[in-house]
């Protein structure tokens, strides 16, 4: 690990907003899993209860004019970063009114005006093109950084190598944000990593490493700015892990048979990023309560505007094969 | 004033092509193994880092895969990249960022996003280069949707269209065949671009067209003299672009012609050709009088020992048979 001296910490009010998302994050999802079994959203669906902190916290630390690359898993990051839950709801629901106009999906979001490069379902995928995004930043000298969002599983694949070997050797304005929730879908990290401690990934290319609990959205924000800020100073990429747990199963309807129980209920009971900021906030009940109420609300609004959504017209299925 | 003109080599017309995008527009990088002190293994872009830096014409690591999510990053950030892979067999390497992102990226967007990203390969048979550096790939990039194909047979198209490819707001993957690269044409100082998706008549005929690509051009054009001798007189069209397909100007030629042969360096079996002879029956069925005919390699790996290449790869021997076949003089 490398000593960074920028730090920074959250204005005051920030992590009440930040508290705002994660419950909308949090309610979206819940709302999601329901609609899901229910019928109403078509495909498949991978939540990321659990994983809010790193989301919210993450693009809370993005300037204007960075950029991130998301995942499957990847309704917090479009939340996050600043796409209306009316948006990504239609566009779960497929729906011309969807942030990818029905055509990309749950797995595929995308908000290009926001700086949402768009999620790649192929784990690992979008590494390279966070890597290019940056590259085009370095050749242009613009001083914006590529954030790559991405799992512990993705560290086991070939893109995810080449794409820190390249983004180190050209010292590319690149954050590798790692999530990791500890499942490659139903792979424990100990049956596809042979180190536990991730962060030595990055030492092999001689990157910057930084590691923060994932479950503290502090803690998430403020390592981000760290990252972001050696990365936007040409110093190079940075390599940032978040330790975070999935208190979901892979998709809505795994039945997680390979996960232990009472550690699943365990953890849910004791890592809960929401749970962790309240009290840190020490919020009344009532203030807690008025919270959750607000984000209910959104949800419902953006699954009723989902629902009432239009349908794409089979006349349009050929637009935009190609520009 | 009298135009002045060179002779360009087709490696130096895709080198002049780059050049000249590069001399005019800052946002053309090119990037790819081997490209800047030593020019590509092929020198196709032998002198560009003196012109124009380490910084766009950038030596890469072996990483074909990243390399080419780096151009399909850039392209989305409105640059035009253009990423050489040393040898078309290596696409493979790079063949899940290609399928997978920079053919859907648009259209997964809802149109969003552009990838204007170029993917310059070349390879080919002929020189025993063996069974991983010589297969002839293009017949796997065509059914992309998403992705345009373009394979010029000649240094005035492969300026043109290459050109065409740099500023085309798609992924264009561009192949070139090694044993083209000295084939030499004289070309105005000016470049002129040709625009993707449309056919060359490459010698105009009456009675056989035979729809060649790469180096079964010039292999078509040897057979079309020979069959002159024997009174038969063949056109040859170039479709210069294999996605988007020029099918009016196959169907044009053939609706004359009455005949068929399509011709190609990559396999018979399920090969781009197939897609042309079904076009032909689909579009052309009433003005036929023989079967289409498909002259390609055979289905196998390319072999090494150059008596087995020269017997599985078609050259103009294969294409005069196939002409002979469709006029029913064989």
């Amino acid at each position: 690990m490398t000593e960074l001296d920028f730090m920074t910490s959250p204005q005051s009010g920030e992590l009440g907003r930040f508290l705002q998302q994660m419950l909308l994050i949090r309610y979206f999802e819940q709302q999601v899993e329901e609609r899901y079994r229910d019928a109403e959203i078509p495909g498949f669906v991978h939540v990321a209860i659990g994983q809010e902190a790193v989301a919210v916290g993450a693009c809370a630390a993005l300037a204007p004019g960075d950029v991130i690359t998301s995942t499957h898993r990847s309704h917090a990051h479009a939340l996050a970063k600043g796409t209306p839950a009316r948006a990504v709801m239609a566009e779960l629901y497929g729906k011309v009114e969807g942030c990818s106009r029905g055509r990309g999906g749950s797995m595929h979001l995308y908000d290009v005006e926001r700086g949402n490069l768009g999620s790649s379902a192929v784990v690992g995928g979008a590494l390279g093109i966070a890597t290019g995004a940056a590259l085009s930043f370095s050749l242009r000298s613009e001083p914006r950084v590529a954030l790559a969002f991405f799992g512990d599983g993705a560290t086991a694949s070939g893109l995810f190598h080449e794409s820190m070997n390249l983004a180190q050797l050209w010292k590319l304005p690149v954050v590798f944000l790692c999530e990791n929730n500890r499942w490659a879908e139903s792979t424990p990290l100990a049956q596809h990593s042979p180190i536990t401690d991730l962060t030595q990934r990055a030492q092999a290319f001689g990157m910057t490493a930084l590691e923060v609990d994932g479950q503290d959205v502090e803690a998430v924000y403020r390592a981000t700015a760290e990252a972001l800020a050696h990365a936007r100073s040409a110093a190079g990429p940075v390599f940032l892990l978040a330790e975070t747990y999935r208190l979901a199963p892979h998709n809505v309807g795994d039945q997680q048979e390979y996960r232990d129980k009472e550690e699943y209920e365990l953890t849910r009971a004791t890592q809960d990023p929401i749970a962790k900021l309240r009290e840190r906030l020490a919020l009344s009940d009532e203030r807690f309560d008025e919270l959750e109420r607000e984000a209910e609300a959104a949800v419902a609004d953006a699954v009723d505007f989902a629902r009432h959504g239009t349908d794409p017209d089979p006349q349009t299925l050929l637009e935009d094969v190609y520009a | 004033m009298p135009e002045t003109k060179t002779r360009f080599s087709y490696r130096e017309a895709v080198r002049d092509a780059m050049s000249q995008a590069m001399r005019r527009d800052s946002d053309v990088f090119v990037m790819g193994q081997d490209i800047a002190e030593h020019g590509g293994s092929q020198k196709v872009t032998l002198g560009m880092l003196e012109e124009f830096g380490p910084d766009r014409v950038r030596n890469a690591p072996i990483s074909e895969m990243a390399l080419t999510g780096a151009g399909i990053g850039a392209a989305m950030l409105g640059m035009r990249p253009i990423v050489e892979i040393m040898y078309e067999d290596f696409l493979t390497l790079a063949m899940e960022q290609l399928v997978n992102h920079a053919a859907k990226e648009r259209y997964m967007s809802g149109g969003q996003l552009k990838v204007p990203l170029t993917v310059r390969t070349q390879g080919g048979a002929g020189w025993s280069s063996a069974a991983q550096h010589g297969q002839q790939t293009e017949g796997w990039f065509v059914g992309v949707p998403g992705l345009k194909v373009v394979y010029p047979s000649t240094p005035r198209d492969a300026r043109g269209l290459l050109w065409s490819s740099i500023y085309d707001d798609n992924c264009v993957v561009f192949f070139e065949h090694v044993q083209l690269y000295n084939q030499r044409e004289e070309l105005p100082e000016e470049l002129e671009p040709i625009p993707l998706g449309k056919a060359r008549i490459a010698r105009a005929g009456e009675d056989v067209t035979v729809v060649a690509t790469g180096p079964l051009v010039p292999e078509a054009l040897a057979a079309a003299e020979q069959a002159e001798q024997d009174g038969i007189s063949v056109e040859v069209v170039d479709p210069r672009t294999l996605q988007p397909l020029d099918e009016e100007a196959i169907l044009e030629s053939v609706r004359k012609t009455s005949r068929c042969v399509v011709a190609h360096e990559a396999v018979r079996r399920m090969g781009f050709g197939a897609e042309v002879a079904a076009l032909v029956q689909e579009k052309a069925f009433d003005w036929l009088d023989a079967p289409v005919e498909r002259v390609g390699a055979c289905f196998s790996p390319l072999p090494f020992a150059p008596s087995l290449e020269r017997a599985c790869i078609p050259r103009r021997e294969q294409v005069y048979a196939a002409i002979k076949r469709t006029v029913g003089s064989e």
